[in-house]
């Protein structure tokens, strides 16, 4: 049976892991080659390389950061932030991404979702979306890692980069990051049952029910998570004993 | 000395890595003729099945020659959907056809694509997977799957059953990424490496 995955994600600025809440307040967690070996032991299913001040500062992703992340690792790796262009994701492909996560530039010019699906494969484009409930309790999308918001709908941004050629949506609450409160499972089903493409639910996780709630309500198909599991050790291979016991299919 | 065939289907930088790692030399010929003299080869790739258009009739008559000579060929993902005769994802585009059988959209029943670590079960006995117990997990992502026939030594489930390792002689295909697939990966590509140095012997016919 198809395991739900279990992502662990390294917002990585300037070289080193960090944590925000709601976007700010980032604080140092480590070395993000280290934790990757970490995790990859633990047996993380994946892992996710954000250059969080990318898009912001204009600056490509760290190339040099990637290459130490994926010089030992055999599993999955997707690098974001500041993919605008085919050159981009060639550069980070080349340094040892197997995925490239899209957010402004995907939601500036959609067509380059396309192109790079036409010539890495779907499997290799990932759009990340950042949504945040509006007072009418729609899921509004934001650009620029939650700061510049957009007329787009969560639902609709969804099936259309699925449309052009996304392999995956990376669907991340604003409301819930770095909160620790629990996913969105509202948000992250509503996107899972109108795509036919893998939804990797984001923000929020603080406990292992808040993972069985997702897998579950939420239909998330992977959960991504970045605290949780930097500060504890063994929380990868705990939480995956908690949610078979609990009936859901993991990798162990 | 491995060669590993890149025809521009996706990004090969962690298939090079994972080879490494398996502690296989290789390189990527350029032409078709250096293929000939080597002691293995692998076809990755990932996309369209309309990419392999790129092996072109000089590459694909190179190939099947080195294979019939008793060459061990791995086939990767789409790679390994090319030793089929074809896919219906591009119909009119032949395969190898070194297997028999056609590569069909997995049913949509279940989320398309397929995109996952999902469960091996072994059915026959297999050099590739000398070392893999039954039920090992591996990576997959691909919306067309080959057919299960004599060929198959490995199944997967999703949206129905299909041949996730299939095994021939000298010829091997892997649907999901070894490369991507941890420690049980790398076995598998340990096992090619150690497949490819053993003394080759000529298929019957």
């Amino acid at each position: 049976m198809l395991s739900k995955r279990l992502i662990a994600c390294l917002d990585v600025r300037d070289g080193c892991v960090v944590k925000g809440v709601q976007f700010e307040d980032l604080a140092t967690a480590g070395d993000p080659a280290a934790l990757a070996r970490r995790y990859d032991a633990e047996g993380i299913d994946e892992l996710v390389v954000l250059d969080i001040t990318a898009t912001i500062e204009k600056r490509r992703a760290l190339e040099d950061t990637l290459r130490k992340v994926s010089a030992e690792l055999f599993i999955p790796l997707t690098i974001g932030g500041g993919i605008r262009s085919e050159q981009d994701a060639a550069a980070a492909l080349d340094a040892g991404a197997d995925k490239v996560a899209l957010n402004s530039a995907a939601l500036e010019e959609p067509a380059l979702l396309t192109r790079l699906a036409t010539r890495y494969g779907s499997q290799a484009v990932v759009v990340a979306i950042d949504a945040k409930r509006s007072e009418d309790g729609r899921y509004e999308v934001f650009a620029r890692s939650g700061r510049t918001a957009t007329d787009r709908e969560a639902v609709e941004w969804a099936r259309e980069a699925a449309d052009r050629g996304a392999g995956e949506v990376l669907l991340t609450s604003i409301d819930r990051d770095g909160t620790r409160a629990g996913f969105e499972c509202a948000l992250t089903a509503a996107v899972a049952s109108s795509v036919s493409i893998p939804v990797i639910a984001s923000g929020g996780a603080g406990t292992f029910e808040h993972f069985y709630e997702v897998f579950t309500d939420g239909r998330a198909d992977a959960a991504l998570a970045a605290s949780v599991f930097h500060f504890s050790e063994h929380a990868v291979s705990e939480l995956k004993t908690f949610l078979r016991a609990r009936g859901v299919p993991v990798r162990l | 000395m491995i060669a590993l065939i890149d025809y521009g289907a996706g990004n090969l930088t962690s298939v090079r890595k994972g080879l490494a790692a398996a502690g296989i030399d290789y390189f990527t010929p350029a032409d078709p003729d250096e293929i000939r003299k080597l002691s293995g080869l692998v076809i990755p790739g990932v996309g369209h099945f309309s990419a392999t258009r790129a092996i072109t009739a000089a590459w694909r008559m190179s190939i099947l020659g080195v294979v019939e000579c008793g060459i061990p060929l791995l086939g990767i993902c789409l790679g390994m959907q090319y030793l089929f005769e074809g896919s219906e994802e591009a119909p009119g585009v032949p395969g190898l056809g070194l297997i028999p059988g056609t590569c069909r959209l997995i049913p949509s029943i279940v989320k398309v694509p397929h995109v996952g670590w999902n469960d091996l079960t072994i059915r026959k006995p297999s050099r590739l997977l000398a070392d893999i117990a039954d039920g090992t997990q591996a990576y997959f992502t691909h919306s067309y799957a080959a057919p299960v026939n004599d060929a198959t030594v490995a199944t997967t489930e999703y949206g129905g059953t299909f041949a996730a390792v299939a095994e021939r002689g000298n010829i091997f295909g892997v649907q999901f990424h070894p490369e991507k697939s941890s420690e049980a990966g790398l076995r598998i590509l340990r096992s090619f490496a150690t497949i490819s140095k053993s003394p080759h012997f000529q298929i019957s016919k």
